[in-house]
């Protein structure tokens, strides 16, 4: 199925939860309300004819203070029917809740987890939401454009290190 | 005898120990000898690549990629070249299409062989991992007269090719893969079809294919469950679908299909194909072509994002890429697979001894530099 | 020993008394020092034959060759610092390797090195061996327990499950010679194999190839005497990938090398008996030779088979302790009472 087919697909059952479809190149995507995800995500696996049982990757993405967006990029894969599709979430920077997804796709747990890790973005329903790669106890959330180190770590200096922005 | 407590056992597989292959924390509950949970605490290598790579250039990237796989740069470095490359829309010449097969395939050659060798050193065979070592020695021969490193090679560069191949690499690859092939019988006769080795690891860590497919497990233990999928075939990129080759599937030899065996076994008949694979290409390798000439100047691709996938050793690795149309990346995520690979290792670990979890750890086949990043 | 005891009353110390107890104290020493050399010679040897076996050289550097490498090892281990983990049960940690070594070296008083070169001649000699043998388990016990450290204590409990079940298949190969040759004094056992199938002698005269039974019995002998001594595939105990070094783990310097020294020991015992029981003790294989001395025949044996115990070791994995049990008591034990009822059968009735 082409996306737009899948798009199509969707928008039958949940139109009221699609926010957008991009259908350009190096852009395609389908947005989602947070609130309606968990109930598209299972239908995506379970639709016969969608069949999404893989999914491949979850990103999060800042899209920094300004615009003060951030998202969480699902790339959706069907190993019975070789189409693929990307599922995007917006929501504000501070407080963005999502329904977690990890009873649907396995691979979800530890992905939501390093989200929550990197960016703060808290998954609803996670049975064990805590960080992945970080230290328990470490303060703030890395990858978040205004992210600033924290001063001491359990008595030990973090360095500050002023990110180098190539000139072009 | 005040209070003799017979429960649970937490046992601490801890971050330096002989057979986790790098800085893994397992925390183990165990009933007796069962182990009854497992889980895994990582982050001991994170070396916050994902926030270096947006103060970098697009070029600048690809050494830090090298890091995050240690023991498969060349694919690591194919993979996020490819997907820049997928961004910019440039042709490569056909040269430094073939020359990156030949190189990404032998780094899957060293690759299985580190794998096949710590998995026979995890069960207790000392000796293969000395003879896998000595046939990649030979591998890192020929990386490092090509590019100067043994380890991590920052070679494959977006557009094309940081060196060309130096005279003689070609007759030397032709020797590599005449001394590899008989090899492979060597590795069979010592460790596969050896009774004690079976006794170990047949029937051993059953993975089911649903749950491994839930998971998010992919490459060679994706394969030895049973599913045909390999992304070289199935979603060609490079010149892949140029080769005659199969995928290694698990069989049904000595145990179940999804079981530490038939993962070792795949890895096996991998490094088969694999150097098949090497050998078509040094026959049809061009003579002619630059290089350098496709390596654009500044690389400032359009605004959007993109994920692209590859076969590393390990599974299929994923770059998601976005840009904002500067020559830094707005974010790169690195899809690794070696983190969902470990992700199922509580549903596979549990009700299996103590010593199956360090078989069933040998044959996931991590890499914590990937895991971490 | 009591040529040691004639010697001194020759040379004048009439006391019975002093001359057995100077005696003793050379013998005993002159067995401490062998058991050293040999666990120099031994370790070298394993280094060298696993090196070859793996496509490298082994250590070369030290001494021609390398063969001081162990010497410059044993005396790393004696200048390294004692730690004792301060939650550790101290009296049981130190004693440890006493009791483990203790166990072992109490062995070689009854252990021939040759014709007439004994320690005691017991006329019980095997049984007390294999006896004293079993001493060692209680020496890993408590080292496991005493290192205050889960992963030791999994391996002390491994090792003694398995020293305890091995034993069974031991004794029941080694009653099979005794059997044979209607003896427990190993003296008397090696010179009942110096004639043999129709009176030949020489190799034919050896227990192991007396009668199919024993044939088998000779190699359940030496998968079984493999295990006792901890060595892979049966060393769960000490399983380098698994639990570092097993039982031993918080032991270093001197205190580790009462452990390695004792495992060394082990394997000559289990050689040495092999040796005696079933290869003909120190008979030459070639019938009527009188040129080379007994000590060196026994010797050669006794080596090939700490050859083949380290062979076996560079060349499998390592078996999980439950398949371990298994193939004692359901695989090894029963077939060695089957080879012992067979024997039983054949002496009673064949024309042998």
């Amino acid at each position: 199925m082409t996306r737009a087919d899948i798009y199509t697909r969707l928008a039958d059952q949940f139109g009221d939860s699609i926010v957008e479809f991009n259908d350009e190149s190096l852009q395609r995507y389908i947005r989602i309300e947070p609130s309606g995800w968990y109930a598209v995500a299972t239908f995506l696996k379970e639709a016969p004819d969608l069949a999404f049982d893989s999914l491949m990757c979850i990103a999060g993405v800042d899209r920094g203070p300004k615009e003060d967006q951030m998202e969480v990029v699902y790339a959706l894969f069907s190993m019975t029917h070789r189409h693929k599709i990307t599922i995007k979430i917006s929501g504000p920077r501070a407080d963005f809740h999502v329904p977690s997804v990890e009873s649907v796709w396995r691979l979800a747990d530890w992905h939501e987890r390093e989200t929550y890790d990197m960016f703060g973005i808290v998954f609803d329903g996670h049975r064990r939401l805590k960080r992945l790669l970080l230290p328990e106890d470490w303060e703030g959330f890395p990858l978040r454009k205004d992210y600033q180190v924290q001063d001491y770590y359990h008595g030990i200096r973090v360095p500050k290190i002023k990110p180098k922005k190539l000139t072009p | 005898m005040r209070d003799l407590r017979t429960e649970e056992m937490t046992l601490n597989m801890g971050p330096q120990h002989p057979s986790t292959h790098g800085v893994l924390r397992l925390k183990l509950r165990t009933d007796g000898e069962v182990v009854t949970s497992v889980e895994p605490v990582l982050g001991y290598l994170h070396r916050c690549f994902e926030k270096h790579a947006e103060n970098l250039e697009y070029p600048g990237v690809i050494p830090f990629v090298d890091r995050c796989d240690y023991l498969a740069s060349m694919n690591n470095d194919h993979g996020y070249a490819l997907a820049v490359e997928q961004f910019l829309d440039i042709e490569v010449p056909e040269r430094v299409e073939y020359i990156r097969v030949i190189f990404a395939e032998l780094q899957r050659i060293a690759s299985h062989l580190v794998a096949f060798g710590t998995f026979g050193l995890d069960v207790g065979a000392f000796t293969p991992f000395l003879y896998a070592f000595r046939e990649r020695e030979m591998i890192l021969d020929l990386f490092e007269m090509t590019c100067g490193a043994r380890l991590l090679y920052n070679y494959i560069w977006v557009g094309g090719l940081s060196h060309d191949i130096p005279p003689g690499f070609v007759e030397k690859t032709y020797r590599f893969l005449e001394h590899f092939e008989p090899k492979i019988k060597e590795y069979n006769d010592l460790l596969t079809n050896n009774k004690i080795f079976i006794e170990r690891t047949a029937d051993v860590g059953m993975l089911p294919r649903d749950v491994a497919i839930s998971y998010g497990v992919t490459g060679p233990q994706l394969r030895a469950s049973g599913v045909d999928w390999d992304l070289r075939r199935d979603e060609p990129y490079s010149i892949y679908d140029r080769f005659d080759w199969k995928v290694a599937v698990g069989v049904d030899a000595y145990g179940e299909l999804g079981d530490c065996w038939n993962r070792y076994y795949v890895k096996i008949l991998e490094m088969q194909e694999s150097a098949k694979i090497v050998r078509q290409a040094l026959d049809n390798l061009p003579v002619e072509g630059d290089v350098h000439a496709a390596i654009p100047k500044k690389i400032r691709p359009p605004e959007g994002a993109n994920y692209f996938r590859s076969e590393n050793p390990r599974g299929e690795l994923g770059f998601y890429i976005v840009s904002d149309g500067g020559t830094t990346p707005f974010r790169v995520k690195m899809r690794s697979p070696a983190l969902s690979n470990l992700g199922v290792i509580d549903e596979i670990a549990s009700d299996w001894l103590v010593a199956d979890v360090v078989a069933i750890l040998g044959s996931l086949d991590i890499v914590l530099g990937e895991i971490d990043r | 020993m009591q040529g040691l005891i004639q010697f001194f009353q020759h040379i004048g110390l009439a006391s019975q008394f002093w001359a057995t107890v100077l005696s003793t104290i050379i013998y005993a020493a002159a067995v401490f020092g062998f058991l050293a050399v040999f666990a120099l010679v031994a370790v070298y040897l394993e280094r060298k034959v696993s090196g070859h076996m793996q496509d490298r050289l082994g250590p070369m550097r030290v001494g021609w060759h390398g063969f001081l490498q162990t010497v410059a090892d044993t005396l790393k281990l004696l200048a390294k610092e004692d730690i004792i983990p301060r939650n550790a049960d101290r009296v049981l940690f130190i004693l440890a390797p006493v009791v483990l070594f203790v166990g072992t070296y109490l062995v070689f008083a009854a252990l021939p090195f040759g014709p007439g070169i004994i320690g005691a001649d017991l006329n019980i000699g095997l049984f007390y061996i294999i006896a004293v043998s079993s001493l060692v388990v209680i020496g890993i016990i408590m080292a496991g327990y005493s290192s205050n450290n889960k992963w030791s204590l999994y391996g002390g409990m491994r090792s003694a499950a398995q020293i305890v079940s091995y034993e069974i298949p031991v004794g029941l190969s080694l009653l099979i010679g005794v059997m044979m040759t209607e003896t427990l004094n190993l003296g008397v056992m090696v010179q009942a194999q110096e004639t043999g199938i129709a009176g030949l002698g020489g190799i034919l005269g050896w227990n192991f190839i007396q009668n199919p039974f024993a044939f088998i019995a000779f190699f359940v002998y030496v998968v079984a005497g493999t295990a006792e001594a901890n060595r892979t595939p049966f060393d769960l105990p000490e399983a380098e990938s698994e639990l570092v070094a097993g039982a031993f783990t918080e032991y270093s310097g001197m205190r580790w090398a009462f452990f390695f020294l004792a495992e060394y020991a082990n394997m000559w015992i289990v050689a040495v008996l092999g040796a005696v029981v079933f290869l003909g003790g120190w008979n030459s294989p070639i019938p009527g030779d009188i040129y080379v001395p007994g000590i060196v025949w026994l010797f050669v044996k006794a080596f090939a088979i700490v050859f083949v115990q380290i062979w076996a070791r560079w060349t499998f994995p390592r078996i999980r302790v439950d398949q371990l049990m298994t193939t004692c008591w359901k695989y090894l034990t029963p077939i060695a009472f089957f080879n012992l009822i067979g024997v039983g059968f054949w002496l009673m009735m064949s024309p042998f």
